[in-house]
């Protein structure tokens, strides 16, 4: 079984922010309005975290992309009084929103901050593509067509996409990826198998130095960071 | 004894059942106005989503947890003071038995519906027993409580059969409660043999299954990564001050009870002396428990730990912080350790109280603001839902005891029967 990890290389990273919009798209995730941001209740599934470091005038701002770590040691998901949320075999850690009551306890037991919660019944449509046939049958299998008021929401890493190429027999991490992955210009991030020695991600991480975030809790994210030269 | 006799002598203790003069009204009807408006506004954010209340990322626990630890913490009262000191036999503590049993159980009554205020979906919350994981410690912390309360629901009954038997021939008009109630007590020895049997069971398992509640609660929190909730000696701090706030309540209940249905003859200064020489003991535990945990954090805390620390020392929280030590530990000592009569036990623990529900606030609310990947940082402030909820928690848990005192007598008529005779 495959092991789904990525690769964001930091050097490469120019801080467009498309990864948040194409996710933002591709999961059908609520906008947010003015207010929500100022409440800190808007959600997002992937943001960018801005960590600044040095006094003035000598001051470093390093801004870094954060979709959820997909820890392999999830604390999010031993918390779960109703198992809500779980890691799949291929190690990507979800969320099932028809078991969640919405009891926020992930949220506190995540140390990332990854995860979201519906604060209110969003006004979000359900998913409409202008490319989408009028069927709805034939749609691609979006799987977050609607959102439900108090469950908590986070990344998938777009297990929809890889499902689907798994299923016609495509390769995973070259011809199918996630949206993030897919629409940063620069190619900072690298998708793919972290078990298989031949892969992308493994091959780069053999030869470059990497960090995760937070590694002192022994979470062990599949999220790795190319350092910044 | 006789049931009429015994009921002449205690005239005092069933007075206050029958009368209910314009005091009682005065105070009921605020009270049920404030309880059935927190309906309304749990009415409206169920309609309207958590968003109506203070939350926001990445503050998800919030007010409805704070009070949640809080009235846990109270319903303490009834399994230390009742079962302990009967264990013991400490004779002082008897008048106290009853008040003891009943804040525990309206206490834990009031406390878990926190949860279902909190929870994003309290429709759904069923799904916890259905489909169980039982690493988490939520669940524990479910099954614990319901275990907690049924037994204090068992106990405070048990311990009342005998003076039901009394009530249900004293007052015949209210013989549809007390007759099912008192499962045909009449006093014989059989019945008297059962019930002390049952009664020294439960003292002996109502006490671990107390010190099992609070325990787990602070596992929820103690389990987590977050800075400052990482420690082990959450569980015995947080059953120490859930004893010192449970007996602080039993103290302000008993001392109103005493002075609205004239109990002065019951509950004497000498029961007041001994009750307050314990909240000083968990005034100096409470104290010494604190200067423990933020000492550590102080001397050997990480960096986030110390950010959390110093938003409580001198920071954000700065000002709560040292209320809180005022309220729990400068206020209640200086009381305390010169005089324990009602006068100065009631304004220590009114102050204990208060200080306690503070400290579950800053357990609680700068651990969260302050994440170990700070990204954002969190601040918060309650909206109206969650005051309103909070005030219609404290109206519904007043207004439960007064009702009780109408049904039931406040102190353990059988007890003080047979304490007088055996002196």
């Amino acid at each position: 079984m495959a092991k789904w990890g990525m690769v964001i290389d930091l050097d490469k990273c120019v801080g467009c922010q498309a990864c948040l919009v194409a996710c933002k798209e591709e999961n059908n995730v609520p906008h947010g309005s003015p207010e929500e941001q100022k409440s800190r209740r808007d959600i997002f599934w992937h943001k960018m975290i801005a960590v600044t470091s040095g006094k003035y005038p000598h001051v470093r701002v390093e801004v870094i992309p954060m979709p959820c770590m997909q820890c392999d040691h999830p604390p999010c998901v031993t918390v779960c009084p109703a198992k809500a949320t779980f890691k799949r075999e291929d190690g990507i850690v979800v969320q099932y929103f028809r078991r969640c009551i919405g009891c926020k306890y992930c949220m506190v037991a995540c140390p990332y901050g990854a995860r979201s919660f519906n604060y209110k019944v969003q006004e979000t449509k359900p998913y409409h593509r202008q490319d989408d046939p009028p069927d709805r049958k034939s749609w691609e299998p979006w799987p977050f067509p609607t959102r439900t008021q108090g469950v908590v929401e986070k990344c998938t890493f777009c297990f929809h996409r890889i499902d689907q190429g798994l299923k016609e027999g495509k390769k995973i991490g070259i011809e199918v990826v996630p949206a993030c992955v897919e629409s940063c210009p620069s190619q900072a991030r690298i998708f793919g198998d972290l078990e298989d020695p031949q892969s992308p991600v493994s091959r780069i991480l053999a030869s470059r130095a990497s960090f995760r975030l937070r590694e002192d809790l022994h979470t062990l994210p599949k999220v790795i960071y190319l350092s910044r030269s | 004894m006789d049931s009429e006799v015994l009921a002449t002598k205690y005239d005092q203790v069933l007075k206050p059942m029958t009368r209910m003069g314009w005091p009682f009204w005065v105070t009921v009807f605020p009270l049920s106005i404030l309880f059935l408006w927190s309906f309304f506004a749990f009415g409206w954010q169920y309609q309207w989503g958590l968003g109506e209340t203070g939350m926001g990322h990445p503050m998800s626990w919030t007010l409805y947890l704070v009070n949640f630890v809080f009235f846990i913490g109270i319903s303490h009262a009834g399994a230390l003071v009742s079962a302990v000191l009967r264990i013991t036999h400490a004779r002082w503590g008897t008048p106290f038995g009853r008040a003891a049993e009943a804040v525990t159980v309206f206490a834990l009554a009031a406390g878990p519906t926190n949860i279902l205020f909190d929870l994003g979906r309290s429709s759904r919350f069923y799904w916890v027993p259905l489909h169980a994981q039982f690493k988490s410690p939520l669940i524990w912390d479910f099954t614990c409580i319901m275990t907690y309360f049924t037994v204090s629901v068992i106990f405070l009954y048990v311990l009342m059969i005998p003076d039901i038997g009394l009530l249900r021939d004293r007052f015949p008009g209210r013989k549809w409660l007390y007759k099912p109630l008192s499962l045909g007590w009449t006093g014989t020895k059989d019945q008297w043999r059962t019930i002390s049997k049952t009664i020294g069971f439960l003292c002996v398992a109502v006490i671990p299954i107390a010190v099992s509640v609070h325990t787990v609660v602070s596992w929820v929190f103690g389990l987590q990564t977050q800075p400052m909730w990482f420690s082990t000696i959450f569980a015995p701090y947080f059953v120490t001050g859930a004893i010192f706030s449970g007996i602080a309540t039993i103290i302000i209940v008993t001392i109103a009870l005493r002075r609205i249905y004239h109990l002065e003859k019951y509950l004497t200064p000498y029961h007041f002396n001994n009750m307050g020489l314990l909240l000083l003991v968990f005034t100096l535990l409470w104290a010494y428990f604190t200067f423990a945990e933020h000492l550590t954090v102080a001397y050997a805390g990480g960096s986030h730990e110390l950010d959390v620390l110093w938003s409580k020392l001198t920071g954000r929280y700065a000002l709560l912080f040292w209320i809180m030590v005022l309220l729990c530990f400068v206020i209640p000592f200086s009381l305390l350790v010169f005089k324990r009569s009602p006068k100065f036990l009631l304004p220590a623990s009114i102050s204990v109280v208060i200080g306690m529900w503070l400290e579950r606030f800053l357990i609680i609310i700068p651990s969260l603001a302050h994440p170990r990947l700070h990204y954002p940082r969190g601040a918060y402030m309650p909206s109206w839902v969650e005051w309103s909820m909070m005030a219609g928690l404290c109206a519904g848990f007043t207004l439960a005891f007064i009702l009780f005192s109408k049904f039931f007598p406040v102190l353990s008529i059988w007890e003080l029967e047979k304490e007088a005779q055996e002196n």
